[in-house]
């Protein structure tokens, strides 16, 4: 119905709703913000990786009785952070298990001396072998979590892998590596916390999930719902990495609050953001396939460890994502995936775009293009072999009753991309060239929302209300940090109601304000509180059919009067929606097996690479990302989402490492974490074929994390195609590269002596 | 903000006389500052040991760039933008105008000099390459008087440099006889903008009849401070440019340099992209294709 | 050791400001904190990220890397100069236009960038663009719809010159 008809504001490109004022640099950023007798935070973190807390030591040079100072023992509430597990503490106590670990907290009226002083804290150690990779975990000689270091575990298991071997033409194996990845978001981490005993913490902060942050807060001090309130502030970047980190600051800030009795702001200058917040999970995917003479996927075994740091935060989430990615868009009749989260004694890893997919997608779409050159097929053809169709099912079993077009996204794909005929040239140019080009793909899928049961626990409840000065708000706990929240989700009122796109605002992002419609991630919100908003706005328009005497088409003056009766007789005029699953959504948890996610994205990523034999680096010089995800609500912010994607995905592959000595980020500045500038993007090419998906927000599926799933891979895959050498690993840097490559030259070298 | 900004003195002496008097009168305690890109860096780390700083921005003695018919002149505080948009520079310098487009970004060029560049003396220094193989001298002053050293002899360890405790420096001085010479110039970074060097290579030949007459090859980044490649040239002088020749000068670079592995990159990766580059530059002179 | 004080006088977005400072304070603190010009942001403070750009006696630079008794006397353009009796400057209406902000943090500085540009080189090509801007970090866009937005705003080809950030 909605997803279909014909539609006057969502799908156009309509402005940002709050872009004015970002381009006035009028918006205000938790730095541009101050409250009256504000003082300033800093933490004292840990310095080694794991050990005991044997003392901690205040310099004498300094008059302490200046400052408020947290340890532990001031939480009021329970000394964790509570997301799925509470196993990470708000501030070590007794004993810290990762570098740069919060320990103590500070505050001082002067943002330069609390800085200076935090630097004259001495905590004394007594050191405990640290655990630094999947691998050191793995072996169990050290075990620094839970019973055996394993953060959480799944078992996929689909058909019989093990009887698909014997009888196989072929049977390929692969391992693939992925490191971690920071957001850079260009504004770090930061919030400001007023406390009092009658009213409870407030939170102002640059952040996701205001929700979050409010139950987080509700265990630390021990309070009740009401006396907990967390406000976004306009939040630049997030990417997820303001998901779960935001909570620990906010506490963190919160006790300073408490315990200094003024307000206090905590923002991070990028040293420490790099250093202490959350990054994408490292993760080793290993792969053994087993195919017929025809290329056909018979069977896929596959194992994934992921690093999940020193505690467990989003650990599981990311491995379930991870999991349920790692198959491929391809039928296969027998898969099983082993996937295991480790401990580490770093910082723990936690939620960025893509959220476990970007891992398992390098590896299994750099393991289709090795299965085709060992075996000899195209790797375009093999994937057409395996894609799924309409009605096939999945690695868990789910049918696919909504349409899979992937043959068709690929065609499109190609020759936009002018694939094949670049192809043929490269193949002859580079030959006598230093400079060799190549072309690669990704095919793959996202699941959109939460995984399975997710939505249905979430419960989400978004609501539609109207002021007395003839403004409709939209009031939801969904954030804007760049990706068009505020816009879509104003376009989509405005539509379903049948008024203005400047009649509708937004509710501030207020936890005093609005309902809980769950947290900005998973690609959620266009989909599924998209379609709680146009539910509301429908529930609305016939509240007031019923009761307020509005006609069936009715002016935009006839609806603001039948409001105006409305709000006489009833005092507000206020719509409430709650999350309803769309049907024959089923999903076990136990066993793995259903719909695991309520729909798909579907993309296809071409990527033409130049990899100079000089300088052994690799650049994208040009990229086409095609896909469906729905309808397209605004043409202009989805198109920026890929393009953002996109470039994010290439630094991920070719620019962005974190640097680990002993546990700590040694690169953590913004001259030597590279990501890529305006003079290193390639074009970005991007195309939508859109099918309304009915479950979503006027058929929208979700689309910010789709476009970071493909760009690894496909480039990978490129350069492969370039140079005829195999890289499995990423970042993949030019001393990366130099290893394999330089070797035919050392030989031409050694022989002319 | 790491750094404490009223732990540092800074003043703007407006003259170069009043600037190298207050070096005379405290040798050693006063730092200069030209445009701020390295210290200001350091200053947020809150690593500005300098406590007492002197400003040398807005003092016109010291940023110019001037043509003779022998040399081009360049003030200490000639900015990169300033090289960037000097006719001169290109026409007889190019190597040195391309090194100025590499430096940072547009905002870090408005405010970088070249004399900053030299006396911060990194070993990846972007100016320094070009400045090599251009025969480059430099001119320091204090209120001793003036004295010029070559260039190549200006560094004498890693961030050290021959530069008296009162001295600063004035202006580098580049004899204009490099019109007829072969040029390179090639910089390896972790990206096309804002990057420091992995390593660069610079050089200037003249090639007579395929035999090399004069050569110069200087380096970033592969030694405690940017340096000629002298062996290097010296198993090029004289010769004809055969495969046999290139590969004896590939060697000899591989011998000669000593990079270090760091946060940027390898000495491995180093070493054999430095001999890349000499060999790009190298078969570049055979064929006759122009390379700048 | 505690540096006194100065008083430095300069001029922003066309007014004479004066403020009383240590002369080391970054120029960045002092449009955020003294003036309470909060656009320009702090992203790295390395002069790496450019969102403290500024355009400083029509030159662009890094306000975080700039000590302000270097701006004394200096005319200096922050993106709070940029809109005139409050119409959206060309660029910030191609800016809108074109999707060329998301987050809005580097916004600020990526307009100086532009507006850097386009008063030196009016009509640039895309390659000129990617320079103009590469010390401009942007995490959201991707870059392209800030080329793009660049583009419209040249084609319209209507620009106030750099002399009008002076004062009097």
């Amino acid at each position: 119905m909605s997803t279909h008809t014909k539609t006057r504001i969502v799908g156009s490109a309509v402005p940002r709703k709050e872009g004015v004022d970002k381009l006035l640099g009028r918006a205000r950023y938790i730095d541009d913000i101050e409250r009256d007798g504000m003082w300033h935070g800093a933490t004292v973190r840990s310095t080694i990786p794991r050990g005991l807390i044997r003392s901690i030591g205040f310099d004498r040079n300094i008059d302490w009785s200046e400052f408020a100072i947290v340890a532990a023992a001031d939480i009021p509430g329970h000394n964790h952070i509570q997301l799925i597990f509470a196993d990470q503490p708000c501030l070590a106590d007794g004993q810290v298990n990762h570098c740069d670990e919060a320990v103590v907290l500070l505050a001082h009226p002067d943002k330069r001396k609390v800085r200076e002083a935090a630097t004259a804290v001495k905590i004394e150690y007594e050191p405990m072998p640290p655990v630094f990779s999947i691998e050191e975990s793995e072996r169990q000689d050290v075990i620094v979590w839970g019973a055996d270091n394993v953060l959480k575990s799944f078992l996929l298991e689909k058909g019989d892998v093990d009887s698909a071997w014997t009888g196989a033409a072929h049977i390929e194996e692969g391992e693939y590596r992925t490191g971690a990845q920071e957001h850079l978001y260009i504004e770090n981490n930061g919030v400001i916390a007023e406390y009092s005993a009658d009213g409870g913490v407030t939170i102002w902060g640059s952040l996701q999930c205001p929700y979050y942050v409010h139950k987080s807060l509700l265990a630390v001090f021990d309070l009740p719902e009401d006396k907990v309130r967390v406000i976004q502030t306009e939040t630049g970047g997030a990417f997820g990495g303001k998901e779960d980190y935001p909570s620990i600051l906010a506490a963190h800030a919160a006790l300073l609050a408490m315990k200094s009795g003024h307000p206090v702001k905590m923002v991070y200058d990028r040293m420490e953001d790099l250093a202490a917040t959350t990054k994408r999970h490292p993760s080793r995917v290993r792969h053994r396939t087993a195919l017929d003479a025809d290329g056909k996927l018979l069977a896929m075994d596959i194992e994934i460890a992921t690093d999940g740091g020193a505690y467990s935060t989003l650990s599981s989430t990311v491995l379930s994502r991870a999991t349920l990615h790692s198959p491929g868009p391809y039928l296969c009749p027998n898969v099983r995936v082993r996937s295991r989260a480790w401990a580490t004694n770093t910082v723990p890893y936690g939620a960025f775009r893509g959220f476990g997919a970007p891992q398992a997608i390098f590896a299994v779409e750099r393991h289709m293009d090795e299965i085709a050159a060992a075996i000899g097929i195209d790797p375009i053809e093999l994937r057409r072999r395996n894609f799924l169709h309409d009605g096939d099912t999945t690695a868990t079993e789910q049918v696919m009753r909504e349409p899979v077009i992937l043959d068709q996204l690929l065609d499109r794909a190609l020759a936009e991309s002018g694939y094949d005929a670049k192809h043929a040239r490269f193949a002859k140019e580079n030959r006598a060239s230093p400079v060799k080009r190549g072309m690669g793909i990704a095919a793959f899928y996202h699941g959109s929302g939460f995984t399975g049961s997710g939505e249905r626990n979430l419960n989400s409840l978004a609501a539609i209300d109207v002021t007395a000065d003839n403004k409709v708000r939209v009031l939801v706990s969904s954030t804007e940090f760049g990706q068009g929240t505020n816009t879509v989700l104003t376009q989509i009122a405005a539509e379903a109601i049948g008024i203005d796109y400047e009649d509708v605002m937004m509710a501030p992002p207020d936890t005093g304000i609005v309902p809980n419609s769950g947290p900005t991630v998973a690609s959620r919100t266009s989909m599924v509180v998209g379609k709680l908003i146009e539910r509301a706005c429908l529930q609305l328009v016939a509240q007031l059919s019923q009761n307020a005497g509005l006609s069936e088409t009715f002016t935009r003056e006839e609806f603001f009067a039948a409001c105006e009766r409305y709000r006489a007789a009833k005092g507000e005029v206020v719509s409430i929606c709650r999350y309803e699953a769309p049907p024959n959504i089923f999903w076990d948890d136990q066993k793995y097996r259903g719909e695991a996610y309520p729909a798909y994205a579907w993309s296809i990523h071409v990527a033409q690479v130049a990899v100079d034999t000089v300088t052994y680096s690799a650049e994208v010089e040009g990229f086409w990302a095609v896909q469906e995800a729905g309808r397209v609500l605004n043409p202009v912010l989805a198109g920026g989402q890929i393009e953002g994607g996109v470039a994010q995905g290439i630094g991920y592959a070719l620019y962005e490492k974190v640097l680990l000595q002993n546990g700590h980020m040694v690169n953590n500045q913004m001259t030597n974490y590279i990501m890529p500038t305006a003079e290193d993007v390639p074009p970005i090419h991007v195309y939508f074929v859109e099918i309304p998906f009915s479950h979503g927000g006027y058929g929208a599926k979700g689309i910010g994390e789709l476009p970071h799933d493909g760009p690894a891979p496909a480039i990978l895959n490129a350069i492969r195609d370039a140079v005829g050498v195999s890289f499995t690993s990423i970042p993949l840097l030019p001393e990366d590269m130099f290893q394999k490559l330089a070797v035919s030259v050392a030989v031409r070298e050694a022989a002319a002596v | 903000m790491r750094g404490n900004a009223e732990a540092h003195e800074l003043i703007a002496p407006g003259s170069l006389d009043a600037a190298l008097d207050l070096l005379a009168g405290a040798p050693g305690q006063w730092t200069p500052i030209a445009g701020g890109t390295e210290l200001m860096v350091a200053h947020a780390a809150g690593r500005l040991n300098a406590k007492r700083l002197i400003s040398l921005w807005g003092i016109p003695d010291l940023r110019f760039i001037e043509t003779t018919a022998e040399n081009i002149v360049i003030g200490a505080c000639a900015t990169f933008h300033d090289l960037r948009d000097s006719s001169a520079v290109a026409a007889d310098f190019p190597l040195l105008a391309k090194a100025a487009s590499w430096i940072g970004s547009i905002a870090n060029q408005s405010r970088a000099t070249v004399g900053g560049n030299l006396v911060n003396g990194s070993p990846a220094a972007d100016s320094s390459p070009a400045l090599l193989v251009y025969d480059a001298e430099i001119e320091l002053v204090s209120v001793r008087g003036k004295r010029r050293v070559v260039y190549t002899q200006f560094h004498t360890g890693y961030k050290r440099t021959v530069l008296e405790k009162d001295e600063l420096v004035y202006a580098i001085h580049l004899p204009r006889r490099f019109a007829q010479h072969r040029q390179y110039l090639r910089k390896v970074g972790t990206r096309r903008a804002m990057a420091i060097s992995k390593v660069a290579l610079a050089a200037t030949a003249l090639v007579r009849e395929e035999s090399v007459c004069e050569i110069r090859v200087a380096a970033a980044s592969l030694a405690a401070f940017p340096a000629r490649l002298y062996r290097t040239e010296e198993s090029l002088i004289g010769h004809v440019l055969t495969p046999e020749i290139i590969q004896i000068a590939r060697r000899a670079l591989l011998a000669e340099v000593v990079p270090i592995d760091d946060i940027r990159s390898t000495a491995e990766y180093r070493k054999s992209v430095a001999a890349n580059l000499l060999e790009e530059f190298l078969v570049s002179l055979k064929t006759g294709g122009p390379q700048q | 050791m505690s540096v006194a004080r100065q008083a430095i006088e300069f001029f922003v977005n066309g007014e004479t400001r004066n403020v009383h400072v240590p002369p080391m304070k970054r120029l960045l603190d002092v449009l955020r904190e003294d003036l309470y010009l909060t656009g320009s942001k702090e992203g790295c403070g390395e002069g790496e990220c450019g969102s403290c750009s500024v355009r400083m006696n029509g030159e662009l630079v890094n306000s975080c890397l700039v000590p302000v008794l270097q701006a004394k006397g200096a005319c200096i353009q922050t993106v709070e100069g940029l809109a005139c009796d409050g119409e959206l400057h060309p660029l910030q209406q191609a800016f809108l236009h074109c999707g060329g902000a998301q987050c809005g943090i580097c916004t600020p500085g990526m307009l100086m960038a532009a507006a850097q540009l386009l008063a030196n080189n009016p009509r640039p090509t895309m390659a000129e663009i990617r320079e103009g801007l590469a010390g401009n970090l942007c995490r959201c866009t991707g870059f392209k719809r800030i080329f793009d937005s660049v583009l419209s705003a040249a084609a319209q080809n209507e620009l106030p010159m750099a002399s009008e950030t002076h004062a009097r």
